[in-house]
């Protein structure tokens, strides 16, 4: 822990479609430290899995475009290396998960081969070697039998052991960092548990760095060690986890947690929802992005777009009503919560 | 424009006197929207036994059926009138089926739906299609379920023909009238559904269900394809609903928080089966079957500081196939309680106390 190991400054990216120009994501900075996990927030469109694909040079071209932005990792700008060069890093190095397992793994392909092809690629195993570690991987993510399944083919798992063959793939090059795009959305809760068990678990073996894009913030709560809210292509507040949740201080955040009923909540409270829709990304609005939803809006806020402003300790908000998001917020996120039960 | 509202509650009859009954309650004067009366004690809707098997065939000519996909089988519960009954449970383990199934849309295999007092099952044609304007659905993808062919105001006015409850004037003005009850601008009638949001949709769906003046509705998974925000404001919209029209509703979805926070009741379901069915508060506070409290205990909880001190009950494995469910009970495969009498014999349905019922031999 300590050093940076992904620094991503004034990253932009852009899509030229018919109706005009969608900016997905609009100048986002932030650094990832070794080891860490860092989830990141946000509704569709918020521009949380562009701004992650852009870092994996994952954005077909055109339509897509970066006009500005760096991606340091180690020390190179991923942003400036040859497709060759990126491909030595991806799924090496930086490794991702996608949300679909159904769509994600090649259906003509056993397992076996689509675990071991990056083994022989990347880390130039052989065969027998590769089919070897592909073995101890699926054993990591708990996939009972594994020696048997390996010749399996995708449809012949369930979702949930789907999505742990997708997590043992992404290992298995023993990355720096994985970046999981909501991972576990299209799955039961209690295969969920099962993931993010597995995940918590590996991350300690292994010490890899996460960057974890979901739009549930139960799931993060237990997950991460420091949040970045993202709307409409901004980081909107960014602060370790805790302090997030205990105090947040940008009036999306407070939105989303006053409006997601809790499992422990005691009596039926109604529920404060963001009223209105996200901005459409092709006419941004003049000012804060979130003006148009905002019950602590001012008239600065439809002129001038906040920057994040440090609001607390590594606690950043951008908004320029943050002292008043700080003294009405309770009103919007009081509940009543039931004593956990023990299990 | 009036208000055909829904009957009172001490129209609920019992089964011997109401076969003669029709739905002449439907057409009744105006009536002001009823305040939340506590009217809860009264029996809606009655499910006894109900099954639901979709046959497996196979052959291409002749097909001959070789096993049976058991959705639903074999479940029982009332849904009181004015009250949110909350039916939760992973995917395939019946849910959505046990909705359509107390609908008519699919046909039961085996058991009753007695719906104020008329056992559902047994009606056919017209006498079924009368019936199902006192009964609603609101489906899950708000994308899927509105025809892309249609505008918004042909879409809301569909059941208002078919049940031929308004013509002309008067059903535009009905149309009108729906679109502001969902907080959507009347203005919309003529647009087509591409145009609209995904919450806004859905708030389509709820206006074509509530033309015709129902008084249960299915909720099936009505917000699970929105965005958070959304989510909540589509939650108070139904919440008000029910408030304002006295409706009674069958939440189904898989996110236990939101079923908790709607619902009055909660029945939790497995592979065909409900489990436990009690209320919100004594779900959470005492869970007694092991998949409720595993199943709570995998829903995370928005808060770092519990998370931390959490304990979660992993379950292993998958849910088994509903082909071949388990001998025994459902779940003793999965079930960290499991004693060798649960492999032989299926638990039975009982009553633990102030209607908290369990399927379960161990607690």
């Amino acid at each position: 822990m300590g050093n940076v190991l992904l620094d991503v400054r004034n990253l932009r990216t852009e899509f030229v479609t018919q109706d005009g120009v969608v900016h997905a994501v609009n100048g986002v900075t932030f650094a990832l430290e070794e080891g860490e996990t860092l989830g990141l927030v946000g509704e569709s469109g918020s521009g949380k899995s562009v701004s992650m694909l852009t870092v994996m040079r994952l954005i077909p071209m055109p339509p897509g475009r970066i006009p500005s932005g760096e991606v340091i990792f180690q020390g190179q700008d991923l942003l400036k290396l040859s497709p060759e060069e990126m491909r030595q890093i991806r799924g090496n190095k930086i490794a991702m998960v996608f949300q679909d397992p159904m769509t994600s793994l090649n259906p003509v392909l056993t397992i076996s081969t689509q675990i071991t092809e990056s083994l022989e690629l990347h880390l130039g195993m052989s065969k027998d070697k590769a089919r070897k570690r592909a073995v101890e991987l699926l054993k990591m993510v708990n996939i009972p039998e594994a020696e048997r399944r390996l010749d399996d083919y995708p449809h012949q798992f369930s979702g949930g052991m789907r999505q742990r063959v997708m997590i043992a793939m992404g290992l298995s090059c023993s990355p720096q960092l994985l970046i999981a795009d909501e991972p576990t959305t299209a799955l039961d809760v209690t295969i969920q548990a099962q993931i993010t068990d597995i995940v918590k678990r590996l991350k300690s073996e292994l010490g890899m760095a996460i960057i974890w894009i979901t739009h549930d913030l139960g799931v993060i709560a237990g997950l991460a060690d420091r949040i970045n809210v993202m709307y409409s292509g901004y980081i909107v507040e960014t602060a370790h986890t805790k302090e997030m949740f205990a105090n947040p201080l940008h009036p999306y955040t407070v939105g989303l947690l006053g409006s997601i009923p809790r499992l422990d909540e005691g009596k039926k409270e109604k529920l404060t929802p963001i009223e209105g829709l996200p901005p459409d990304l092709v006419n941004m609005p003049t000012g804060c992005p979130f003006h148009d939803r905002c019950s602590f809006r001012t008239q600065k806020c439809l002129e001038e777009n906040p920057p994040l402003m440090s609001v607390g300790v590594k606690h950043w908000s951008a908004c320029w009503n943050y002292e008043a998001v700080r003294e009405k917020r309770d009103e919007i996120l009081h509940r009543e919560i039931l004593q956990p039960v023990t299990a | 424009m009036t208000y055909h509202h829904a009957p009172s509650p001490n129209d609920t009859r019992d089964a011997a006197s109401s076969m003669t009954m029709e739905v002449q309650t439907k057409t009744g004067t105006a009536q002001s929207p009823k305040t939340t009366a506590s009217t809860h004690d009264q029996t809606l809707l009655q499910v006894r036994n109900l099954k639901k098997y979709f046959p497996i065939t196979q052959g291409i000519l002749f097909q001959r059926q070789v096993a049976d996909v058991k959705a639903v089988d074999g479940i029982s519960f009332i849904v009181k009138q004015g009250e949110t009954l909350g039916l939760v449970g992973e995917s395939g383990c019946g849910k959505s089926t046990t909705g359509r199934t107390i609908l008519q849309l699919y046909r039961p295999t085996e058991g009753q739906v007695v719906f104020r007092g008329k056992d559902l099952a047994m009606l056919k044609g017209e006498d079924l299609r009368k019936m199902r304007s006192d009964m609603q659905m609101i489906f899950q993808d708000p994308y899927a379920s509105l025809n892309p062919r249609m505008t918004v105001g042909d879409i809301i006015a569909e059941p208002l023909e078919v049940h031929n409850i308004a013509k002309g004037k008067e059903k535009k003005e009905r149309v009108q009238e729906l679109l502001q009850i969902v907080g959507l601008n009347p203005y919309f009638v003529n647009r087509y559904p591409h145009e609209f949001s995904g919450g806004q949709r859905q708030r389509i769906g709820v206006a074509r269900a509530l033309a015709v003046n129902p008084d249960f509705i299915v909720c099936d998974e009505p917000i699970s394809a929105l965005d958070v925000s959304i989510q909540a404001q589509v939650i108070n919209l139904l919440e008000e609903l029910q408030d304002r029209f006295d409706l009674t509703y069958l939440f189904i979805a898989h996110d236990l928080s939101v079923v908790r926070h709607i619902s009055d009741r909660v029945a939790v379901m497995y592979l065909g089966k409900i489990v436990e069915l009690t209320d919100s508060r004594t779900l959470y506070a005492n869970p007694l079957h092991p998949y409720t409290r595993a199943l709570l205990s995998a829903v995370p909880i928005p808060d770092p500081i519990i998370e931390e001190k959490r304990e979660r009950i992993i379950l292993v494995g998958d849910v088994p196939s509903p082909v071949n469910p388990p001998k025994g009970c459902r779940f003793h495969t999965r079930c960290p309680l499991a004693i060798p009498i649960c492999k032989e014999v299926a638990p039975e349905w009982r009553d633990v106390g102030n209607e908290h019922f369990v399927e379960c031999h161990v607690v």
